[in-house]
């Protein structure tokens, strides 16, 4: 069984109408899929589903971690257990500095997981998160800015890639992780998904570009419309869409360009 | 007694560990006055301090104007108040304790659980105490005394500096302010005294402790400050206290004088607990150049009614007030500020930050007065509240009044509640609910955290944690 599980997944907004339709995906520690898809196909959705969203209902189908289903749990738990989400549209929290968040962060994480108080040494954390930052070339003096508050958008990706190398997540879900980001920011960002992906992480990465997947290598992808996966196939797949774009997949939009 | 006491206990034991310092101790007073109000009992208190006789007229005619003075009709509800039924004097001790050791065995208790013996390790600079009516412990560090420093509770400030004490005390609020400045003057006892000589400059905050003890009881201190030219002080106070079944008052009257030059930092931690009527006359004048801050941070009480004021008297003298309100279930709390230019050239900024949950209502009184003749007065005033659910209540009420034409006045206010999607983004993080609204709050009072001593920055945001765990499912 894969590490992520999830079965005819069914998301539908509170006022009832459905954005996701069915989607099955399995994907294991080491392995990285590509969800791609154009706006509007509900990627963002199955994203927020995933991690927990209050807003968006489960409505049928499991996601089982580690063959547990997440369903019922809120986002705290799915994250205490490893599931990570990198915001597309990441928020500011004003007078939380970047440092004191991570550090509570870490501390929850760990608590959960130990059943008690386990704060993590003040050395060992300092030692990483400047480590971290440094891989990910961010400023120091971005640690004691407030999370995200004045944050460029490239300065949000790359503090999401900070989370996410300091949390240390099982299964990291990046939504449209490119997005505002300049080609060397990309190439940053690319090289930090690749070294934690491993036996320790698997990683779904959720795009409207092909581009970002010349960065981080998928070993599968996915085509997303319409709230279900229409197509799948081998990393060939991304350079099929980068040549073709979506019509190839998408009867409608064939259509539509006829 | 002892029907009071049983009370005491069934309540105490009610409490278990909601509130973290709900424990008392068992009472062993060298002097307690009767319950209620009268000449008698102003007399008494009086004689029993050995007073020179003109405190002990301003003390009766304190009372005739509380007397007289109907309660007000504005801010919070005051109906529950019983002043028939309150202690007005509590002497703890016989006399005032010099050390630690000296101190009674249940006091020292009730302070070892609030910390204090670390703080004094924490901290070179004086640790004065009040326990009661009565500061039994104050202790001032030698290097302080040398600077001619005085640091004393304000009985031993009479007692000791008698013409400088007579030249100021009452004079920056009248016994006529208010009811509660009223009841005050009459009935004090405690608070600090504190001159600090010209060019003087004490780098480590001055801190004293509040606490009340007793059932029924009022805690009426008087705090005296004067801060010569170019001198420097940063004066902390802490209150908590625990529960009791009945309402308390708590009725404070501060006074501060800042010399031209002069710096005055006073920063307050109110942590009453939620049966304390917490009403409080505080002001400053500055003069010519000089700094007066506040910081008033109020978590605790039942209604705090609270806005610590600044007389601009001398020309670019500068006021700030910055003020944080936390109102819980059945809490009110009606803080703010208020800055008067008098000088040209002066300047002034009110910071104010409320939050309001489990139906609790914060909000934000201020007066803002620029006078005629006051040129080039610059002011800002800002509040922020932060509602955490539909039950609760926010109010914004800033007053102003500017008699002169050459003025840059702001006003800024906002409303905002905790949003899902913040809340949403710091959960997929690991953090619980509680952990993350509380994350928010912390975040939203920073501005005025960050300006706290460290110890007090960390005791704030545990109060706030505290509080945020019992309001989530």
């Amino acid at each position: 069984m894969a590490l992520l599980e999830i079965k005819n997944l069914h998301v539908a907004l509170e006022e009832g109408t459905e954005i996701v339709k069915g989607v099955d995906l399995a994907i294991d520690a080491g392995e990285v899929h590509a969800v791609m898809g154009p706006n509007g196909s509900g990627k963002s959705t199955l994203a927020y589903a995933l991690m927990g969203h209050p807003a968006y209902e489960i409505t049928d189908g499991e996601v089982l971690f580690d063959g547990d289903n997440l369903v019922e749990l809120g986002a705290d738990e799915r994250a205490q257990r490893g599931l990570f989400l990198a915001f597309q549209y990441p928020h500011a929290v004003p007078g939380v500095t970047v440092t004191n968040f991570l550090r509570s962060a870490i501390n929850s994480v760990r608590k959960a997981r130990a059943g008690k108080e386990d704060p993590i040494p003040i050395p060992e954390f300092r030692k990483d998160l400047l480590g971290k930052m440094e891989e990910l070339n961010v400023t120091r003096e971005l640690a004691s800015r407030y999370i995200n508050d004045g944050f460029s958008g490239g300065e949000r990706k790359k503090m999401e890639m900070l989370q996410l190398a300091m949390l240390k997540p099982r299964m990291a879900v990046l939504d449209e992780t490119d997005t505002g980001l300049d080609i060397d920011a990309l190439k940053v960002v690319g090289n930090a998904v690749n070294t934690l992906v491993g036996p320790e992480m698997g990683a779904l990465v959720i795009t409207h570009f092909p581009r970002v997947l010349q960065y981080i290598k998928p070993n599968f992808v996915h085509v997303f419309y319409d709230g279900k996966i229409v197509a799948e196939g081998g990393p060939e797949l991304a350079d099929t869409l980068e040549a073709d774009g979506y019509k190839a997949f998408i009867p409608d939009l064939a259509e539509a360009a006829a | 007694m002892s029907s009071t006491e049983k009370t005491e206990t069934q309540v105490v034991a009610e409490i278990g560990a909601d509130y973290k310092y709900g424990f008392h101790e068992t009472e062993d007073y060298f002097f307690k006055s009767g319950r209620g109000l009268s000449r008698e009992i102003v007399e008494a208190i009086s004689e029993h301090k050995n007073e020179p006789d003109w405190m002990r007229k301003f003390r009766l005619k304190s009372l005739d104007y509380f007397m007289a003075r109907p309660l007000p009709t504005w801010g919070g509800d005051m109906s529950g108040i019983d002043f028939d039924n309150i202690f007005y004097y509590i002497r703890p001790t016989e006399k005032q304790a010099t050390s630690w050791e000296d101190l009674p065995p249940d006091i020292k208790n009730t302070w070892d659980r609030l910390g204090i013996p670390e703080a004094e390790r924490k901290f070179l600079a004086g640790v004065g105490a009040q326990y009661e009516s009565e500061v039994v412990y104050h202790k001032l560090q030698e290097d302080l005394e040398q600077k001619g420093v005085i640091f004393l509770d304000m009985d031993s400030g009479l007692r000791e500096h008698e013409e400088l004490v007579k030249q100021y005390f009452g004079t920056i609020i009248p016994q006529n302010d208010n009811k509660f400045a009223a009841l005050n003057s009459a009935v004090w006892s405690g608070g600090s005294f504190i001159y600090v000589p010209p060019g003087v400059s004490i780098e480590m905050p001055l801190q004293a402790y509040f606490r009340i003890n007793a059932e029924n009881m009022g805690q009426f201190e008087r705090t005296l400050i004067i801060v010569d030219e170019d001198a420097y002080v940063h004066y902390v106070e802490g209150c908590t206290a625990p529960i009791y079944s009945s309402d308390s008052l708590h009725s404070a009257v501060v006074e501060i004088i800042v010399k031209p030059r002069g710096r005055c930092r006073y920063t307050t931690i109110q942590n009453w607990s939620t049966n304390v009527y917490n009403l409080v006359t505080k002001r400053a004048v500055a003069y010519e150049d000089a700094t007066m801050e506040w910081v008033d941070g109020n978590l605790g009480s039942k209604l705090t009614m609270k806005y610590p004021a600044i007389w601009l008297m001398g020309e670019r003298a500068h006021g700030e007030v910055l003020s944080i309100a936390f109102a819980g279930a059945g809490q009110h709390q009606d803080a703010g500020g208020k800055c008067v230019h008098v000088a040209p050239n002066t300047t002034s900024v009110i910071t104010s930050k409320s939050i309001s949950k489990n139906g609790g209502r914060a909000g934000y009184r201020g007066l803002l007065e620029v006078g005629n003749g006051a040129h080039g007065a610059k002011s800002k005033v800002v509040c922020d509240a932060l509602i955490l659910d539909e039950e609760s209540r926010s109010d914004t009420y800033p007053y102003i009044r500017i008699d002169e034409n050459d003025v840059d006045i702001g006003h800024e206010a906002t409303v905002s509640k905790i949003g899902e999607e913040q809340l949403f983004y710091l959960m997929s993080r690991g953090l619980s609910e509680a952990e993350a609204s509380a994350m928010i709050v912390s975040g939203f009072v920073e501005p005025i955290t960050k300006e706290l001593p460290l110890e007090y920055a960390v005791e704030m945001n545990r109060l706030i944690q505290l509080q945020m765990e019992g309001s989530v499912g």
